[in-house]
């Protein structure tokens, strides 16, 4: 009977693994490619790793195995939403059948955000200019 | 038909498979950040090989190594997306 679960466990989750590099290789954009990877690092690595915990049935290994699982599905969303934003930051573009880009034009955005960070660099930057500026012209003998 | 003989001549073809196909994408990536997410797809499929691969040995010591690369692959993702946003922000 656990054979025949682990089987099972174990052709579910490398059945999504396989989906998902069909995925990356076929998909036409960045973004659609980034979907897929988030939706087959979660769960086909969750049913080969509990498959893994029915085969040992072991407190240690159900405990590793459930802290690889949790750690995962914290962590792979959050590196999924980062590489993203910094993508989209960088100007990848999107897909041409593209129906909609909500980032494009909302304030509270990263980008929006970006934006105020560089100019606020660029302000100071001018003010630096201008003291080096200032200091050029003080240190020029005058005659 | 017992489950190690099932995972060898199974599973590991497919996730073997799966590997050579995001290898694929890897090199050709035409961006970086393509590159960038399909390490991380690489590191991931390599923690699922340890799990399989655990159950196959019949040594659960492999786990911890499960742990570490998962670990590592947050991190190189999150490092990744750092360094391109900053080389952007310097051109």
């Amino acid at each position: 009977m656990t054979d025949i679960a682990i089987m099972i466990l174990s052709t579910i989750g490398a059945l999504f693994i396989l989906i998902a590099a069909i995925g990356i290789v076929k998909m036409p954009d960045f973004y659609s490619r980034l979907s897929v990877t988030i939706k087959a690092a979660t769960l086909g690595l969750g049913c080969i790793l509990i498959a893994a915990a029915l085969f040992f049935k072991e407190f240690q290994v159900t405990t590793k195995a459930i802290a690889i699982i949790f750690f995962v599905f914290i962590t792979s969303p959050v590196a999924g939403y980062l590489i993203g934003k910094v993508a989209y930051v960088n100007g990848t573009k999107l897909w041409k059948n593209t129906i909609i880009d909500e980032m494009k034009n909302d304030p509270d955005s990263f980008c929006a955000a970006v934006k105020d960070i560089d100019k606020m660099e660029a302000k100071e930057k001018a003010r630096e200019k201008d003291r080096e500026k200032d200091r050029l012209e003080r240190k020029k003998p005058e005659f | 038909m017992d489950v190690e003989s099932y995972l060898i001549y199974v599973i590991m073809p497919i996730l073997c498979l799966a590997m050579i196909m995001i290898l694929i994408r890897f090199l050709k990536g035409p961006q970086i950040v393509d590159r960038v997410i399909a390490l991380d797809l690489l590191i991931t499929l390599g923690v699922g090989f340890i799990g399989v691969f655990s159950i196959i040995a019949v040594n659960k010591n492999f786990l911890d190594v499960a742990m570490i690369l998962a670990l590592i692959a947050f991190l190189s993702t999150v490092a990744f997306s750092f360094y391109l946003y900053k080389s952007k922000k310097n051109d």
